[in-house]
């Protein structure tokens, strides 16, 4: 599997990616510039997490106008895979690669700590490695991950599986207080409806190694590098 | 000519930021507050545009970039000929 971080100006987790791929999993690991028109035949992009454009207007917003993106709607469209994290989650849903749209978190606080996440769906191409019900800890670091989608929409992604983690806590049940950022269902990730695209708010590249506090991200890492 | 855009959260979306400044404004001892709900205002200056031609471009670029229809609604004006 190759790999293809993609950079933006206000990009901040990009190196973090590429060491956690690149370094960490010992993956092909290439940077993708913002302004290429290339994907240079990478097996999955991703979008790392940061302030893309410093934010300006909504997260991820102007992101989405980046000439790369063009490419990275057509690979997405032939079935590649296609991976955001935060601040990426953020643009593929201004993409419109992922249904739903991000508001302020409930207590209007940027929150970076560890949080528990239930794995929903663990027959996705991004978590086969794992197993359904399992409760991984993995960092947040965001302001606007309050997850909203109308009813028609949530009802839709519920019935076909496309939420893949629910912020709960410790023990994998869903709580007022684990659902740190009032997200809509608790969701806390989610896949497309082919399942070739998913955006996560919590950090799989901060939870990498034991060193960094939790190896949990790796089930994410290693389900992308292996045969599905 | 110049357009005045006013986007701002649908009715059905939750706007947090809107009621901590009604929190605030009861505080203040402003209990006439019923309900504030925040936006965004964009001033647009056009060049060499007639108002037809403004009737599509404006609603175009609101609906493309400057709100996300999900969660945002937009109002305009022109406030210059």
């Amino acid at each position: 599997m190759k790999f293809g971080i993609v950079a933006f100006p206000g990009s901040n987790c990009d190196f973090d990616t590429f060491y956690a791929f690149h370094d960490v999993m010992n993956q092909p690991t290439v940077w993708l510039w913002h302004k290429d028109h290339s994907l240079k035949d990478v097996d999955c992009v991703v979008l790392p997490g940061g302030f893309s454009y410093g934010d300006y207007l909504r997260s991820g917003a102007i992101a989405r106008f980046s000439p790369l993106m063009q490419e990275v709607l057509e690979f997405a469209a032939e079935g590649g895979l296609v991976l955001g994290i935060c601040n990426g989650f953020q643009v593929l849903l201004e993409l419109g690669l992922l249904p739903g749209a991000m508001l302020r978190n409930k207590h209007l606080k940027f929150l970076c700590q560890f949080v528990t996440i239930r794995l929903e769906n663990a027959k996705t191409r991004f978590t086969h490695k794992g197993r359904t019900g399992q409760v991984l800890r993995i960092p947040i670091a965001h302001f606007d991950g309050n997850y909203f989608a109308p009813p028609e929409t949530l009802e839709e992604i519920e019935a076909n599986g496309q939420v893949v983690f629910r912020y709960t806590d410790a023990e994998g049940r869903l709580t007022e207080r684990a659902n740190v950022n009032g997200s809509l269902h608790g969701i806390a990730g989610l896949t497309n409806k082919n399942g070739n695209v998913m955006g996560m708010m919590p950090h799989p590249e901060r939870a990498a190694e034991t060193l960094l506090g939790s190896a949990d991200g790796r089930v994410i890492l290693e389900s992308l590098m292996s045969r599905f | 000519m110049k357009v005045r855009i006013l986007v701002s959260f649908k009715d059905s979306v939750l706007d947090p930021q809107g009621q901590t400044v009604k929190n605030a404004l009861h505080t203040l001892g402003y209990g006439a507050v019923r309900d504030v709900r925040q936006g965004k205002v964009f001033e647009i200056d056009l060049a060499g545009v007639s108002r037809a031609e403004a009737e599509t471009i404006v609603p175009e670029i609101s609906d493309k970039v400057l709100a996300n229809p999900i969660i945002e609604k937009f109002a305009w004006q022109i406030i210059e000929e």
